[in-house]
Parts: structure tokens; C-alpha cells; sequence
């Protein structure tokens, strides 16, 4: 079988913009690829985790002496085999989250674990671990937490960026501004003005894969780990940081990883799997189960917004005025910052103001969520100014490219805009069958766009010219979105040989240089140009070595087609194959190593189109079609980058309709599991049809801006506002679900 | 019969696996720990989310009675652990009782079907079971096994409350009987749930009407799952279909009094008021769909 027989390359390329199948494919399909839990090593013992049934309680006592008597059980760890909280106040939020001190936080929040032989032992130890708690009063959300009486949960709290400071602690962790103009003048000159408030829930990642970590921690002081992240070597600095220790005491082999999509970018399980091993004498493994997942891992924010917008009735915005709090969970880090400047991003906007305020309450510690706040504020706006749009009587995507932003224009948050590809996303819309299409009854259509600014950061990549003229490209950024594929397209493209003689492999703390996580869609951006750099020094030096064996000029070769010739034409060109065969002979090993932090970052820009059906009768939505257009710089693997686009939708269409937590009166979780905390299934979606806008980002080889975050940001306003237009009355608070649709449709007037 | 022991921790567990029901009810009354199990579809996520183990688990599907699906001439006998798929793979059970056949179909996923079965929805007794309210709307009935000999009773009368059934201990459902159903006869189950699979109602109706030759309705039938502790039926819906030429005002009545016969809870599936709303509504069009059916000979 040709593992590339569907190539489809693009003009002027050979392999980048096809389509072979990926290079872990065939593990992954036949079952053979090792993700978190699959590792096992000798004498390896079963770790589980004490998790507190309180949202916020006092420790007052942990005996354990039970649990370490019982049969099978090794070790037994609790808050006092971890160093005092120490560092900066975001490490110390880590340590502590990983392991409980004085207080339960949160429902799920680790007080214990224990180390046995079988899971069954261990979850017996569980039991006898006797814990004293005094329960203290919860806030489950920011209404509650900002309210004057609200129980304060860090009780050295100050919010920060308010000036004076406030002399009281309270559960606001800190509040942003962006603003610029005059809000008042911009208001007065709007013939329009719409305001609405907005409420959205607490919503996970939802990844197939629990968190698992094995770990084996030697006498002399040192532990291997292997887990599932999004990035070991993260895991690396968080995990020795909560040990106290050098992080070169650890080594860190990345598994396998089975979905992320920024839950996967902090620890949970390391710290406490090392710890176990070092007591205990013996390897460790931790899985969590579902339900540990949902009461511990994850999610991001539920928010409170309100957004006010006016506009002439020539389209244009005159002023805008937004106004979000978001829930952090227990320590402070939502991503409202990131929600604050990327709310307004896609406008052109003289005067607005966006403050955001962070917000901790007694659920889990919020971790990244592809495009992290975006798709929150983007909801409010997006919902507005669809309002806006119609009041002015301006189809929505006119009324956006009549406001959007394009190179040059200064961003809401600062910077000036390089090449973007907004309007043509509004285009490609516009252009598509999909945007005409015919509505029956009940059904309706939804515009919203949506702004991520992707990431750079820091990269290593090395190329290793193997003997038999194949290529092995070692980086250091776990491949959860077909980036190994990626990666191994632009190698075949700069050294001209076929992408199966390319092997991408992720390698551990120990193998490769330092790689920051696989987050910010920025792999295929960073990663990706590390490994073209990587590549153009083999090159160099291939041609030098070919330069030398003629006896001419390197300068007098060139590189074509995975062959080095005289540019006079004077000698026959000779192969990489040639050349690698030979290399002991011409100077030795063939191999680069590429280090960078990325500059160049290109913005994603997004725009989609919902339409579907409300039942007025049950609230049941049915989405009947769906369209995303983005910018993706350049498609180095089309259908990776479709899988992307499509996956980004799927999940925000999940976000809008059905997905939520729910907690009871205790703060206790009611639904942690996927019976009841409703992501999307495949016959829940229409096939979501996409258009790859191509906008080439200058400041990387390829054109790529990265590609898999954005199209998060635009499904919660573009369903809300097909729901609208559907249902003919507006619904702000999400999910929008079948209970909430028909309550509005019985109780409430358009 | 089969039995093996596995030692699970702590804990030892016993697997029997019967071949006859006779071999079921010696079993059952040795180990009076036991847990029958069929399709275990259930059992095993039950145990999974921390229910105690038993000491002791009986698997009915390697008994033949229990697995076979057959028309005995006057009625039909599904075997209480023949999954789903099998009677959905029956052309000819489909073609009478499609209703039925459709609620028992929708349980959980395709892998699910290859397991789950009518009589482990009926005997798990959970109030939002979707095969039951079309098995009571066609007059099921229950042959239960047990030491005291066997008994029959209409599957209404097993589940008693959410995980309680009327079985007394070393009981157990062997099959399902369906008397052949009147000429002029359709059945149909509707349920909401907010996806399209892999879900558990929030409101479940079964109707089955019969129509006279000139379209007017002679008897209905009617319950709804998921709205009550166990399965309720809709004598007033009932009532006013009979007769009826299954009009609109008709069938504003049975909507009005599937809703008023609900008397759900509010949990993080549905509320009451959306509950009760829905009932109506999915009567009325569970109505609809059947009576459509009747007309047509009772087929989908």
C-alpha cells in the first residue's frame, strides 16, 4: 500500500498542502500506540487519589495509620509529604492544588493517596483514611463571590489593578482593562444601541483520555515519568516545583496523548505518583476515572457578561462597552485577560472599554481550553452585535466587513495588525451554497467571527541523516493534532525526499533540546519552522560535501529535488541517498539541531454559519448545516488542518447546546460523566462543512499561522444566534437547552 | 453449568452461568448473595460507580429459553436476555410491534444493542427504561422463574420503583409474551432526550391504538416512562381516544391529560414544568404516529 497515494499537492510545492496518511497512524488505528495508562513495569504498584466530598471545608485531621496497615498497601502520601508552600504566588496555587493543605477548595480537591498492589487494595486503603472536616460556607459562582457577604476563600486575597487597592481581601483575584476613545461620545453618536447581559457555565475539554502519570523514583534521589500531557517538559519544571527539587531530577517520557485541548497542559497526578514511588520503593501508576476528571481536572470558566454596542445606521461601531467576570475556580488564572483582548479584536473600534474581573469560587482551578476566554467573550459580542446588525437592517456579514479589521489597523488589545485574513473569511461565507440556502419553519441562521492570536514561544528541533538515506526528525512537542504529519511534510519538502522516508519521533526531557507545550496552536508555526531550519543546515551541509567531492564552490551547488548538482550543470547530481551512504567519508555524522523562540506569530481569524431547526414544542435544537471558514496561513496537511477546523466547531456546538456542569446546593458535581454531561455524539452533528482561507502568515517558510484554536471562539454566538432567529427571541444564558429553549418559548415575549 | 471464582482485592466473586432455568433456580437458591445478569449492560456500570459488589453473579444468557426470540402462534415469546438487536433484526416482530421494537432499539449504542435486553431494562427498574411503556401499551407480560415454581404477571406490575422490582429473592424474568396484536393496530414509543443517542429520557411515551374499519378509534393504550417512579398509564387520554376519530380535539385532550397524569421530579435531566409539557406533546404525536400505523396495517 502507498502510504501517500492521495497527494494533492499545492502549486509550487511538492509535499506541503497534501494528504498522506499520518506517520502514527497505523499504531494508533491497530491499537499498539501507548498513551498514558498503558505502561506497565515490573513490580509497578496502583495509585489512587483521596478527593474531598466538600466544595470548601477545613482539614482538621488526616490519619492514615489505617490505610497503611492494610493488606497490599506501600505508601501513603499526604499534604505534609510535600514542602511548605513556597514561590511565586502561581506556583504555590499549584501546589496546593495538586495537594490540599488546610483546606478543601473544591469537590475533587486531593487530600490523600495511596500506593497497593491492586486498584481494589488501594481503593480499600481510600476508605480507611480518616479525615476531619470542619465545612465551611461555598460560592459556586461570580454573583455569589463578588456579593459584599460572600465567604472569602483566600483570606489574603487583594484584588489587584484596582486603585487604591482594597483594604479587604474578597475573592477577586484581579481586575483588566483595555479601553481607548470615549465611550460616552461613541455612544452618543450610535443610532443603535443594543445591551444585553450574558451568563455561560462551566464547560471541560471533555478528552477521551483520563490524566495518567506512571512514575519510578530510584534510591538516588532521581524518578522517570511517563504521562499524557500536552508537553513534558512543562510537566518537568511544574512537577520537580511542587517536590522542591532540581528539575533535573526528572526525566519525563511523553506518552501517547489522547485529546487535550489545553487541559492537558498542567499536573494533576505526577507529583503524587513520584511521591508514592519514592516511599513506597516501586514504579507507581495513577489513572483517574471519569468522574475524577470532571471533579478535578479542567474546566474552564463559567462567566457573568454584560455588552453594550452602538451603531450608526450606516453599519459603522461607535462605541462598545463589555463587562465579564469569570469564574477561576478555586485559585486565580481564569482566562479573562485573554477573553478581554481578543472580545473586540476583530473591529475596527475608536471607542470602547472591556474590563474583566477574575473571580475565584469553590470549583476546580480553571486549565486552558483551546483559545482560552475567547469563545466566552466572543459569545456576548458576537450575540450583540448580531442585534446590532439587524436593527440597522445590514445582513451580518456586510455589518462585519464594514467594521473589520484589516493589515495595519491597531488591535482593540495594542498591537498593530500585520497581513490578516479576516474579510476573506467573511467572503468565503458569503460565497458558499451553504449562506443562501432555504429556511423552513422553525429553522434559523447564525453568523458570528471570532479572533485568536496563536502562539510562538520556544522550540527545538533536530534532523538526523540516517545511512539509508531516510530523515528521523526529533522534536520535543507532542503530536495531538497530526503535527508529526506536519512535520514530516515540510522535512520532505526542504530535503526533497519522499514523506515516508521521514520519521517524526517526540522525544523525552533527556533526547531533545527544550520545547515549550503543544498549546497556542503553535506547533506547526514554532515546531515546524525549527524543523525547516533543522533541515536548511543539512542541506548546507550536503551541499558543501558534494561542493567538496567536485571540488568546487558550495556556493557553485544547488539543492533540487532531494539532489545536490553544479549549478553549471558540469557533473551528474547526486541523491541524499548518495550522500548520507557516504557521509563517513565526508565529514562525518549528517545532523542539525535548530533552537528558536518563534517570532513572526500570525493571528486566526474565523468566521462560521449555523443553521438549524428549534422543535417549539419540546426546545430540541437540531443543527441541519454548518460552515467554517478560517485562515490558516498556509494547510500543510489539509485534512489535519479540516480535522482541526471541524473539531473546533464540534465542541463549541457542544458548549452552546447541552454541555454544562451541575452542581447540587452542596457544590457537590451531579454530572461527571458523559451520560449526563452532554458532548455532542456524531449523530448529534450535520457533517461540518469547511473552507480553508489561505492568507499566508510572511514570517514563517510556509506561510502557517496555526490553525486549531480558533474555531472555538465563533459556534456558542453563532448558535445563540441561529436559536434566535429560529425560536424569534433571544436567549442569553447558555447551554441552550431543550429545557431552557422551551421555557423561553412558553414564558417569554420576543 | 459453568462456574468460575475470581478474587477481586478484598473480595471474591462467583460466576455461575446456568444452561437450563431449572439449573438458574437451584443456583439462585444456593446463593442467596446472587445477581442475576443478562446483557450486564447495567450490572457492570453499576458496580463500576461504587454499588457493592455481589457475592455472587448468574448469567441467564447461556440458557436458550432466555435467549430465543419466537411466534408461538398465538403470541410472541422474546427470551428476557435476547438482546436488542435480535429483535430488531426480526422483520417480522418489527413489522407488528414497531413501537416496541423501536423502544427497545434506541437503548443505549450499537454495542450496547449486541447486549441489552427487555428483560434487563424491565428488572434494573429504572423509571426512565424505554422498552417498558411499549411493552405495557401491548400488554406484555412477565414469566417469572423461581424455587415456588413460575408465575405470570403483566410487566407493569415488576418494576415497583427506581431499582425496586416485585421479584421475591431467587426470582428471575424468563421471557416476554405478546399476545398477537387486533387487526386495524399500531404502536409507537417517542422520547425526548436533548441528543440523538446515547442518552436516557426525560420523558418516554408508548400508545398503541386500535381503529374500527371506518379510522375511529376502538381502544388505546397509553403510558409514559420517566415522568413518575414507575411507568403510569393515561386512562384519560385513554378515554378520550376511544371513539374518537383521533381528531384534533382529541388529541388536545390526550395531550392534556398525558401531562396532567405526570408526576415527575426536578433533577438535572428536565423539570417538572418541562416534563409534564412534553408528556403531552410526545402523547399527541406518539398518538399520531400510531394511529398512523393502524391505518396503514400497523406497519412503520
Amino acid at each position: 500500500m502507498a502510504l501517500a497515494e492521495d497527494t494533492n499537492p499545492m502549486q509550487g510545492f511538492k509535499w506541503v498542502g497534501s494528504r498522506p496518511i499520518r506517520p502514527d497512524g497505523f499504531d494508533k488505528v491497530t491499537g499498539r500506540a501507548k498513551f498514558g495508562a498503558d505502561l506497565v513495569l515490573p513490580g509497578m504498584l496502583t495509585g489512587a487519589v483521596l478527593r474531598s466530598p466538600h466544595a470548601h471545608a477545613e482539614i482538621v485531621s488526616i490519619d492514615t495509620s489505617d490505610a497503611e496497615a492494610m493488606p497490599g498497601v506501600k505508601s501513603v502520601v499526604t499534604g505534609a509529604d510535600f514542602p511548605e508552600p513556597y514561590g511565586k504566588p502561581a506556583e504555590q496555587d499549584v501546589q496546593r492544588n495538586v495537594m490540599a493543605r488546610e483546606k478543601a477548595l473544591y469537590e475533587g480537591h486531593v487530600i490523600a493517596a495511596v500506593a497497593a498492589l491492586t486498584r481494589e487494595q488501594a481503593r480499600a486503603a481510600l476508605g480507611a483514611i480518616k479525615v476531619t472536616y470542619k465545612v465551611l460556607p461555598h460560592v459556586m459562582n461570580v454573583t455569589e463571590a463578588m456579593a459584599d457577604s460572600a465567604v472569602v476563600i483566600h483570606d489574603n486575597m487583594i484584588t489587584k489593578n484596582v486603585d487604591p487597592a482594597p483594604e479587604a481581601p474578597s475573592n477577586v483575584a484581579s481586575r483588566t482593562v483595555f479601553d481607548g476613545g470615549e465611550l460616552d461620545k461613541g455612544f452618543a453618536e450610535a443610532d443603535v444601541v443594543v445591551e444585553r447581559e450574558f451568563t455561560t457555565k462551566p464547560v471541560h475539554q471533555g478528552y477521551i483520555e483520563p490524566h495518567a502519570a506512571v512514575a519510578d523514583t530510584t534510591p538516588d534521589g532521581r524518578s522517570t515519568v511517563w504521562c499524557s500531557s500536552q508537553g513534558h517538559f512543562a510537566m518537568r519544571t511544574y512537577t520537580s516545583n511542587v517536590l522542591g527539587w532540581d528539575a533535573s531530577r526528572l526525566k519525563v517520557i511523553p506518552a501517547e496523548i489522547g485529546g487535550g485541548f489545553g487541559g492537558k497542559t498542567v499536573i494533576y497526578l505526577e507529583p503524587l505518583a513520584v511521591r508514592l514511588s519514592q516511599k513506597a520503593g516501586r514504579p507507581v501508576r495513577i489513572v483517574m476515572d471519569r468522574d475524577e476528571v470532571f471533579r478535578a481536572s479542567g474546566p474552564t470558566s463559567g462567566a457573568s457578561l454584560r455588552v453594550k454596542i452602538g451603531a450608526k445606521n450606516d453599519g459603522t461601531i461607535t462605541a462598545a462597552d463589555v463587562w465579564m467576570a469569570f469564574e477561576a475556580g478555586a485559585f486565580a488564572g481564569s482566562p479573562v485577560g485573554a477573553a478581554s483582548m481578543t472580545a473586540l479584536a476583530p473591529y475596527k473600534l475608536e471607542n470602547f472599554k472591556i474590563e474583566g474581573f477574575d473571580v475565584v469560587v469553590n470549583k476546580p482551578k480553571v486549565a486552558a481550553y483551546r483559545a482560552p476566554g475567547a469563545p466566552i467573550s466572543s459569545f456576548g459580542v458576537e450575540s450583540v452585535l448580531d442585534e446590532v446588525a439587524t436593527k440597522v437592517g445590514m445582513d451580518p456579514i456586510d455589518f462585519r466587513m464594514h467594521n473589520a479589521v484589516e493589515q495595519g489597523d491597531t488591535a482593540t488589545y495594542g498591537p498593530k495588525f500585520p497581513v490578516i485574513g479576516f474579510k476573506e473569511t467573511l467572503q468565503a461565507i458569503k460565497d458558499h451554497p451553504n449562506y443562501t440556502a432555504e429556511l423552513g419553519p422553525n429553522q434559523g441562521r447564525g453568523v458570528a467571527s471570532g479572533f485568536w492570536f496563536n502562539a510562538g514561544m520556544n522550540s527545538t528541533a533536530t534532523v538526523n541523516i540516517n545511512d539509508d538515506g531516510t530523515a528521523t526528525v526529533v522534536t520535543g512537542s507532542p503530536d495531538i493534532g497530526g503535527s508529526r504529519a506536519s512535520m514530516a511534510l515540510m522535512a520532505a519538502e526542504e530535503l526533497g525526499i519522499d514523506v515516508v522516508s521521514i520519521k517524526p519521533v517526540v522525544a523525552d526531557t533527556e533526547t531533545v533540546g527544550f520545547n515549550d507545550v503543544t498549546g497556542g496552536s503553535r506547533v506547526t508555526l514554532a515546531t515546524g519552522a525549527a524543523v525547516v531550519e533543522a533541515c536548511r543546515i543539512i542541506v548546507a551541509d550536503l551541499k558543501a560535501r558534494a561542493a567538496k567531492g567536485w571540488d568546487i564552490e558550495a556556493d557553485q551547488v544547488e539543492w533540487v529535488d532531494g539532489r545536490a548538482q553544479p549549478i553549471d550543470g558540469s557533473q551528474p547530481a547526486v541523491s541524499l541517498a548518495e550522500l548520507a551512504k557516504n557521509w563517513g567519508r565526508t565529514g562525518g555524522p549528517i545532523s542539525a539541531t535548530y533552537s528558536h523562540n518563534a517570532r513572526g506569530v500570525g493571528a486566526a481569524f474565523s468566521t462560521q454559519v449555523c443553521d438549524l431547526e428549534v422543535d417549539p414544542d419540546t426546545g430540541r435544537v437540531t443543527v441541519l448545516r454548518y460552515l467554517t471558514a478560517q485562515d490558516a496561513g498556509r494547510a500543510i496537511h489539509p485534512s489535519y488542518v479540516e480535522g482541526q477546523l471541524q473539531g473546533g466547531v464540534a465542541q463549541g456546538i457542544g458548549w452552546a447546546l447541552n454541555e454544562e456542569y451541575i452542581h447540587n446546593d452542596d457544590g457537590v458535581m451531579e454530572n461527571p460523566g458523559f451520560l449526563d454531561y452532554r458532548i455532542p455524539v456524531a449523530s448529534d452533528l450535520p457533517m461540518i462543512d469547511t473552507v480553508i482561507v489561505e492568507v499566508p502568515n510572511p514570517a514563517h517558510p510556509y506561510g502557517v499561522r496555526g490553525v486549531g484554536e480558533v474555531g472555538i471562539v465563533p459556534p456558542l454566538a453563532a448558535v445563540a444566534n441561529a436559536v434566535a432567529a429560529a425560536a424569534d427571541r433571544r436567549i442569553t444564558d447558555l447551554p441552550l437547552s431543550p429545557v431552557r429553549i422551551l421555557d423561553a418559548i412558553l414564558n417569554s415575549e420576543d | 453449568m459453568g462456574c468460575w471464582t475470581v478474587t477481586r482485592g478484598l473480595n471474591t466473586l462467583k460466576y455461575f452461568s446456568p444452561s437450563t432455568v431449572e439449573e438458574a433456580v437451584e443456583v439462585l437458591a444456593a446463593e442467596p448473595g446472587a445477581q442475576v445478569f443478562a446483557g450486564a449492560t447495567d450490572v457492570v456500570p453499576q458496580i463500576r460507580s461504587g454499588k457493592p459488589e455481589p457475592e455472587s453473579l448468574v448469567d441467564l444468557k447461556k440458557i436458550d429459553r432466555l435467549v430465543s426470540v419466537a411466534d408461538a402462534g398465538d403470541k410472541w415469546v422474546i427470551g428476557a436476555a435476547a438482546p436488542a438487536s435480535h429483535l430488531t433484526a426480526n422483520a417480522d416482530l418489527v413489522a407488528e410491534f414497531p413501537g416496541m421494537v423501536e423502544a427497545a432499539g434506541l437503548i443505549g449504542s450499537d454495542q450496547v444493542q449486541s447486549r441489552s435486553s427487555l428483560g434487563g431494562n424491565l428488572c434494573n427498574a429504572s423509571p426512565a427504561a424505554d422498552s417498558v411503556p411499549g411493552m405495557v401499551v401491548n400488554g406484555a407480560r412477565a414469566v417469572i422463574a423461581g424455587s415456588g415454581g413460575t408465575r405470570t404477571v403483566p410487566v407493569e406490575d415488576v418494576p415497583q420503583g427506581p431499582g425496586k422490582t416485585s421479584l421475591a429473592p431467587g426470582e428471575f424474568v424468563v421471557e416476554i409474551e405478546v399476545d398477537h396484536r387486533p387487526a386495524n393496530t399500531g404502536d409507537a414509543y417517542l422520547r425526548l432526550i436533548p441528543r440523538t443517542e446515547m442518552d436516557i429520557a426525560v420523558v418516554g411515551v408508548g400508545a398503541r391504538v386500535t381503529l374500527d374499519d371506518a379510522g375511529n378509534c376502538t381502544s388505546a393504550t397509553i403510558a409514559l416512562g420517566a415522568v413518575a417512579p414507575t411507568v403510569v398509564r393515561v386512562p384519560d387520554a385513554e378515554n378520550a381516544l376511544a371513539g374518537s376519530a383521533i381528531d384534533d380535539t382529541a388529541l388536545d385532550a390526550v395531550a392534556a391529560a398525558a401531562s396532567a397524569a405526570c408526576n415527575p421530579i426536578d433533577d438535572k435531566r428536565g423539570t417538572i414544568a418541562y416534563r409534564q409539557h412534553v408528556a403531552g406533546v410526545l402523547t399527541r404525536r406518539a398518538v399520531a404516529i400510531a394511529a398512523e400505523r393502524a391505518r396503514n396495517g400497523g406497519a412503520s
